[in-house]
């Protein structure tokens, strides 16, 4: 069987709807950071399919630039997550409320 | 007569020296000299004057002292530009000549009685008199003497401000500062009057100047059947003739003028100022014979004037008083005989009468000073044992004003009435009937005076009398006790008094002789000499009467038949029968209190013109108050009620707009700020739900829209 753009496409989708519904139902924010990283490699999944699909590089080279920035934001996500828990002893998004009104 | 502009400056130098220097500094002595001085040098001039003008061949001259208005262009009725040019130019002629005479003549006289007459006057009212006296003399000569409309005019005035001055003289009284205002606003009436008529003289003759205009006017037809420009010129000095006359309906003024010191009386009151407006109308003799409607008025005016003030004097009681319509009605002849055209023995009874009402006037005050100023003659009585000079001098005046021969006024009164009598037979029996009233009402003065019992008040001297009555009778009104005169009953006045008495005694005698009728075989003199002041140009008129001389002799007979029978009425009824006038009045209670009180003119005027004034005064207050401060309120109310609107207008939707959005937004922020929940995951879902609704509308976008 023949792997087509379509399929890529719908893998692409799954492991985006995935990482979605993470970001948005787990409570633990180390799973949050996890579920970006399926939202950003299901884009990256979809910029490679294209780009061969459509024989441009330039897709690929995103990719890259991408993983890069994805690495810089999980860097800093960690060590924002690292000094709250040295505050608040928690993972738990439900209490990372001080933001507000 | 190169000089006559002296004849009014030296009075007034004497009024600004009395005026200025007087009341401050002058001793009564200085202040009465200055006054009697500057008179005497006046009426000497008068005299020098007279002479040579009685020499001269041609009796007319002009001295003009100063240009006093330049010529102005004026346009006048002829439609030819008159220039408006009033020099200060004095002219002498018959009858001016005659009026200084008796202006400084009498005046002189009548100064020197003052300065006896006023001696109860403090220093300083002493001057003020002699200066308001030689004011009015000068003011008089100027109106005499004036060449022009406005120099007359200005003499006129004049002399209406001195009698206001003079009249009021006691201001301290209100009874003599009302009359002064009264007399004063009474003659504004008549100045309008002539004022119109100098006005219409210069827009219809382009020249003031008497001479011009006479000369004029001449020229123009006579205005027999209609009413034209020369007589609304002589209707309108009429007027003016009317109010300073104090002939009907303006005559109410000069019996309260009596409220002035008596010598004023006699001069201004009796003998100048009030002839100033019979002097004007002969003055403007050409004019007026032009116009027999307007002389037919003042006919009129004149014997009706004279009738009516002879029967309220019939029953007058202040003695001023009775001389007061004495003289009205004595005034009202001369306008009659004006009137009839009688311009000489219009100005001749102006003389005689000048003589013998001053003669009157100043007996009058000698009587008054007598009885400690008490001038009710029911308060006399039996003076002529007490001032027998008083007594015979007015006596002789009362004779020649009742018109018995040979005095003066029997001579100028006859020729009136004769004048009168070939004019119109109907003003002559009303002339006539005056006649006898004004026999009658002087000789009751005389009798009430003079004869009968005393009446007075007692006094300490008298015999047999206890001093309880004599308190009583000096409480009795007698201010001048209070002023430190212990008052010693009736007695002759002081020789500076009864000097001018003789001498207007001796006046009133022979002053007649100048115009005894041609009916005695003597040539009238002053009406001839009079005759060139009424006509224009030289042409003399003849002045011959065809009429027989036997109906001369039979009204003169008659006219003294009538003077007899007033005086023998008065004899009858206020000396062999006192109680018999008091009858009389009780059984005409009703005609007798209409002449009490003069006919209720004042009344009537009081009804109309000054309730009318008073009530339009406040009708225009009301007006002011109600419409022009209404308006003025209501626009500041308008004002501030549109001020008011905006404010709340301002306040509550101006406002209430921002505050209402503050409030929404104060309010909604309660709302919204529950959105911000502080939880990621909520602004996620929100995000989510952000792309989906915009993912939505774009692909409905595309494909549906």
């Amino acid at each position: 069987m023949e792997i087509t753009p379509a399929h890529y496409a719908l893998l692409s989708a799954a492991l985006f709807i995935i990482g979605v519904v993470g970001v948005l139902v787990r409570r633990n924010i180390i799973i949050i950071f996890m579920s970006i990283e399926l939202i950003l490699n299901a884009v990256n999944i979809n910029l490679v399919a294209n780009a061969r699909h459509l024989e441009n590089l330039v897709g690929q080279v995103f990719v890259v630039f991408v993983i890069a920035v994805a690495a810089a934001e999980a860097a800093v996500g960690l060590g924002i997550l690292l000094a709250f828990f040295r505050n608040k002893e928690t993972v738990n998004i439900d209490e990372m409320n001080v933001m507000r009104w | 007569m190169d000089l006559i502009w002296l004849i009014p400056l030296l009075p007034g130098i004497g009024a600004a020296l009395n005026g200025l220097l007087g009341v401050r500094y002058f001793s009564k002595r200085v202040a009465a000299g200055v006054a009697c001085v500057t008179m005497g040098g006046a009426l000497l001039l008068s005299i020098g004057a007279f002479y040579q003008l009685l020499g001269a061949e041609h009796r007319e001259h002009v001295v003009t002292v100063a240009q006093w208005i330049p010529p102005i262009p004026l346009a006048t009725a002829s439609g030819e530009i008159g220039a408006f040019e009033v020099p200060w130019a004095f002219r002498l002629d018959p009858l001016s000549g005659m009026m200084i005479l008796i202006v400084t003549g009498i005046g002189f006289l009548i100064h020197l009685y003052s300065v006896a007459y006023m001696d109860h006057e403090s220093r300083g009212a002493y001057a003020r008199f002699f200066c308001y006296l030689n004011l009015f003399c000068f003011f008089m000569l100027m109106l005499v003497l004036g060449s022009t409309f406005l120099v007359m005019f200005v003499g006129w005035e004049g002399v209406g401000l001195c009698s206001y001055l003079l009249i009021g003289f006691w201001y301290h009284k209100q009874s003599a500062s009302d009359a002064g205002k009264k007399a004063f606003i009474v003659n504004r009436v008549g100045d309008w009057g002539f004022m119109l008529g100098i006005f219409l003289i210069f827009f219809t003759f382009g020249t003031l100047d008497f001479r011009a205009v006479a000369e004029a006017a001449a020229e123009m037809p006579v205005e027999v059947g209609g009413f034209g420009v020369l007589s609304a010129i002589c209707l309108l000095l009429f007027v003016g003739a009317v109010g300073k006359s104090a002939q009907i309906p303006l005559h109410i003024w000069l019996p309260d003028a009596m409220e002035g010191p008596t010598p004023v009386s006699a001069l201004i009151h009796a003998a100048t100022m009030v002839t100033a407006g019979v002097y004007m109308v002969g003055r403007n003799a050409v004019l007026f014979s032009h116009a027999p409607m307007v002389m037919q008025v003042v006919a009129w005016v004149g014997v009706l004037t004279a009738l009516l003030a002879a029967t309220i004097g019939l029953v007058q009681t202040d003695i001023k008083k009775v001389l007061a319509y004495s003289t009205v009605s004595q005034l009202g002849y001369m306008f009659l005989a004006t009137g009839v055209g009688a311009f000489g023995a219009a100005a001749f009874h102006l003389m005689t009468h000048a003589f013998f009402k001053a003669l009157l006037f100043l007996g009058s005050g000698s009587v008054i000073h007598a009885m400690n100023d008490e001038q009710d003659l029911r308060r006399m009585g039996n003076m002529r044992l007490y001032m027998p000079v008083t007594f015979i001098t007015m006596f002789v005046g009362s004779l020649a004003i009742a018109g018995v021969p040979p005095f003066s006024g029997f001579f100028s009164k006859d020729e009136i009435l004769y004048r009168t009598y070939l004019n119109n037979k109907l003003l002559w029996g009303l002339a006539v009937v005056t006649a006898g009233m004004t026999a009658f009402y002087m000789f009751r003065l005389i009798f009430m005076t003079f004869f009968g019992e005393y009446r007075g008040p007692s006094w300490g001297h008298q015999e047999g009398e206890d001093h309880a009555e004599a308190h009583a009778a000096a409480d009795d009104g007698h201010d001048a006790d209070a002023q430190g005169h212990a008052w010693h009953g009736p007695h002759e006045s002081p020789g500076l008094m009864t000097g001018p008495l003789w001498m207007l005694a001796v006046g009133a005698s022979v002053a007649g002789l100048v115009g005894i009728p041609a009916a005695f075989g003597f040539r009238n003199l002053i009406e001839p000499f009079l005759e060139p002041s009424f006509t224009a140009g030289a042409a003399h008129e003849a002045t011959e009467h065809a009429e027989s001389h036997l109906l001369e002799w039979g009204l003169m007979g008659f006219s003294v038949l009538i003077a007899i029978a007033g005086i023998a009425l008065a004899y009858h009824f206020y000396v062999r029968r006192p109680e018999r006038s008091e009858q009389l009045a009780k059984h005409w209670a009703g005609a007798h209190r209409w002449l009490t009180n003069k006919y209720y003119v004042d009344e009537l005027y009081g009804a109309t013109a000054i309730k009318g004034t008073i009530g339009s005064a406040r009708g225009l207050w009301t007006v002011d108050r109600h419409v022009v401060d209404g308006a003025v309120n209501g626009a500041g109310w308008l004002t501030r009620a549109c001020a008011w609107v905006s404010h709340v207008f301002d306040k509550y939707l101006v406002d209430g707009m921002f505050n209402l959005l503050a409030w929404v937004c104060t309010e909604g922020s309660y709302v919204f700020r529950r959105v911000q929940t502080g939880l990621i995951q909520n602004y996620a879902v929100a995000t989510l739900f952000g792309v989906f609704a915009f993912v939505t509308m774009y692909l409905i976008a595309r494909y549906v829209g």
